[in-house]
């Protein structure tokens, strides 16, 4: 694909991603203004100043006695230079809260993703190659599981299991509280935590990648590309790596794009889970605390984290597959 | 009917399923009869491990029956699935309806709606819809209802692009029948199959999702449930291993059976594409 060619489909993948941001704002918008009690009646509970001449001083203050359209207009703008609104709770803007909480975020999802990815193309691709053995079955009979298990409980068991019961790893948190380790002792510490939650995380994942790989990998087989490179004589796991699969991922690298949106709510589970200090976690937090901007902070910037995902993909399907245009 | 049982009891898992399930749904239906109390009354002293008292799956830590808690959120759990699953495939239906048929602007349109509702991360929608319009089995139900739509939007509209151009299709056309008719007495019965298969999925997922939401605390709070049974089971799981325990098993039992069954339905439906199985 020409340079020309690139830019347009980036343009227009670009313009869509705006499009569906600027929706998310509109439904963010009406959302907080479904949710009970307003900002100024907020304040006035926590001052404990519940005096109506203060509470209608406040909601002149933020434009609450606006007509909606251009209350709808103010937010729309000030979202557009990263306000997302003020935490009454937690007395901090909710921009700040959450991306201090990213990195914690993506560090689980993405670890969970990787191992996801690994094992559940490893594991479609073995019930692929012995379809109706042994291996197979075993495959199918764990990916049922893992589908019809709920991931806080897989969480709950994994901690009762290797937490209280062997003592291997911890269940609780991001790094030795008192410890105070730095540098690579830091990471390491941190890799003992991350272990169970991007585990737990990851299993549903895998399950679903390995049915996935499973069936691409049979409906590649049959094609005739597949025949030519048997009877052009390269071996079998040249045929499997080489030709099958790199044909197979395909829908794998579709799906995985699709699925970013249930990998990042599931990370609210499972960092309630284990007390993991993401945006997830946050979200729980903001949840007990009937913290409703904070938590329509977290909806908002959840679903960017998943445009930008879908954006990642488009592109990495450009590199996997040149057939692709605008 | 005859061929469509065979074709089901063919598959084992399915059978398999579908027992498990009439379990299920007997345990529910059973619930006030074997256990002729609340589900939220003190039976025994706390956290009495299983078979200790005459509690077959001990007590929690207010001295509940774990037990009756499980069989009476069976009812909460497959209520939910199946209600708000009727709920989505409402919706969905309608939507991929009048998009297959309709074509051109409003096909574009629609799928624009769907395609949005299927980016934002559903979980977290159904967290916020459910905290802002109070926790209760409507708000409940109402929500899983609008995350999961649109995959029927999908598979209905496909169903009817393709059987709008069919001839029995064009035969009441011209035969001047009303759009209704032509859309709910000719194509909708068509399109049938990949619906039941799509709506028994879909129920799994509903009560996946109702354990998820009130094992946040987001449940009725007038009503057992599976998830809630966990989740204050969580703190205390040191001590008291079972009350996080069954509850989940019950899950995974539900779900596992629900899944089973879909495959089931799917093979004897669609018997065309489950040779490759």
């Amino acid at each position: 694909m020409d340079a020309g060619r690139l830019l347009k489909f980036l343009g227009q993948r670009l313009a869509k991603a705006v499009v569906v941001v600027f929706a998310i704002v509109v439904v963010n918008f009406l959302l907080i203004h479904a949710a009970p009690g307003d900002p100024a009646s907020v304040i006035a509970g926590e001052s404990g100043m519940a005096d109506q001449k203060f509470v209608e001083q406040l909601r002149h203050q933020f434009g609450l006695d606006k007509p909606l359209p251009e209350q709808l207009w103010i937010y729309v703008s000030s979202v557009a230079q990263g306000d997302l609104g003020f935490s009454h709770r937690q007395q901090r803007p909710v921009s700040a809260l959450i991306l201090e909480r990213l990195p914690a975020t993506l560090l689980l999802t993405l670890t969970a993703f990787a191992f996801a990815i690994v094992t559940g193309v490893l594991m479609g691709v073995l019930a692929a190659r012995r379809v109706g053995t042994l291996a197979d079955t075993l495959v199918t009979v764990l990916a049922l599981t893992f589908y019809a298990t709920p991931l806080f409980w897989v969480g709950l068991m994994l901690v009762l299991v290797f937490s209280v019961w062997l003592d291997w790893l911890p269940g609780f948190g991001m790094s030795t509280v008192d410890a105070h380790y730095t540098g690579l002792a830091a990471a390491w510490d941190t890799a003992h935590y991350l272990v169970l939650p991007a585990l737990t995380l990851g299993l549903f994942y895998t399950a679903v990648y390995a049915r996935l790989t499973r069936a691409a990998m049979l409906e590649v087989a049959d094609q005739d590309f597949v025949k030519t490179a048997r009877a052009k004589g390269a071996s079998e796991t040249r045929i499997l790596w080489r030709h099958v699969l790199r044909n197979a991922l395909l829908p794998i690298v579709t799906f995985a794009g699709l699925q970013a949106g249930q990998l990042v709510g599931g990370s609210i589970l499972v960092e309630t889970v284990f007390a993991w200090p993401g945006i997830g976690r946050l979200a729980f937090d903001a949840l007990l605390a009937r913290d409703y901007s904070l938590l329509l902070g977290v909806f908002f910037m959840t679903s960017v984290l998943v445009i930008a995902f879908n954006l990642a993909t488009d592109l990495l399907y450009l590199v996997v597959d040149p057939r692709v245009e605008a | 009917m005859t061929a469509f049982l065979r074709a089901y009891a063919r598959n084992k898992g399915a059978v398999a399923g579908a027992l498990i399930l009439a379990l299920v749904i007997l345990t529910a239906a059973a619930a006030g009869t074997v256990f002729p109390y609340s589900p939220w009354d003190m039976q025994s002293a706390p956290f009495m491990p299983p078979a200790e008292t005459d509690l077959w799956l001990g007590s929690d830590a207010l001295g509940r029956d774990v037990a009756a808690g499980i069989a009476y959120g069976a009812r909460v759990s497959l209520l939910v699935g199946a209600v708000s699953t009727v709920a989505a495939l409402a919706i969905g239906v309608t939507l991929g309806a009048v998009a297959g048929y309709a074509g051109g602007w409003v096909d574009d349109l629609l799928m624009r709606f769907t395609e949005f509702f299927q980016t934002i991360p559903s979980f977290i929608l159904a967290v916020v819809l459910v905290a802002i319009f109070k926790p209760d089995i409507v708000s409940i139900v109402a929500a899983i209802a609008i995350v999961s739509w649109p995959p029927v939007t999908r598979v209905v509209r496909a169903e009817f692009l393709s059987l709008r151009a069919r001839e029995f299709v064009q035969a009441a056309e011209v035969l001047g029948f009303s759009r209704p008719a032509i859309v709910f007495r000719e194509i909708l019965p068509n399109a049938l199959s990949p619906i039941i298969v799509l709506a028994s999925l879909m129920v799994a997922s509903a009560v996946l999702l109702e354990a998820a939401l009130s094992f946040l605390g987001l449940g009725d709070p007038n009503l057992m449930s599976w998830g809630f049974m966990i989740g204050s089971g969580r703190s205390v799981m040191r001590i008291a291993w079972w009350m996080s325990v069954f509850p989940g098993l019950a899950i995974f039992l539900t779900v596992l059976a629900l899944n089973l069954v879909g495959e089931g339905l799917n093979d004897a439906l669609n018997p065309r594409v489950s040779h490759r199985r």
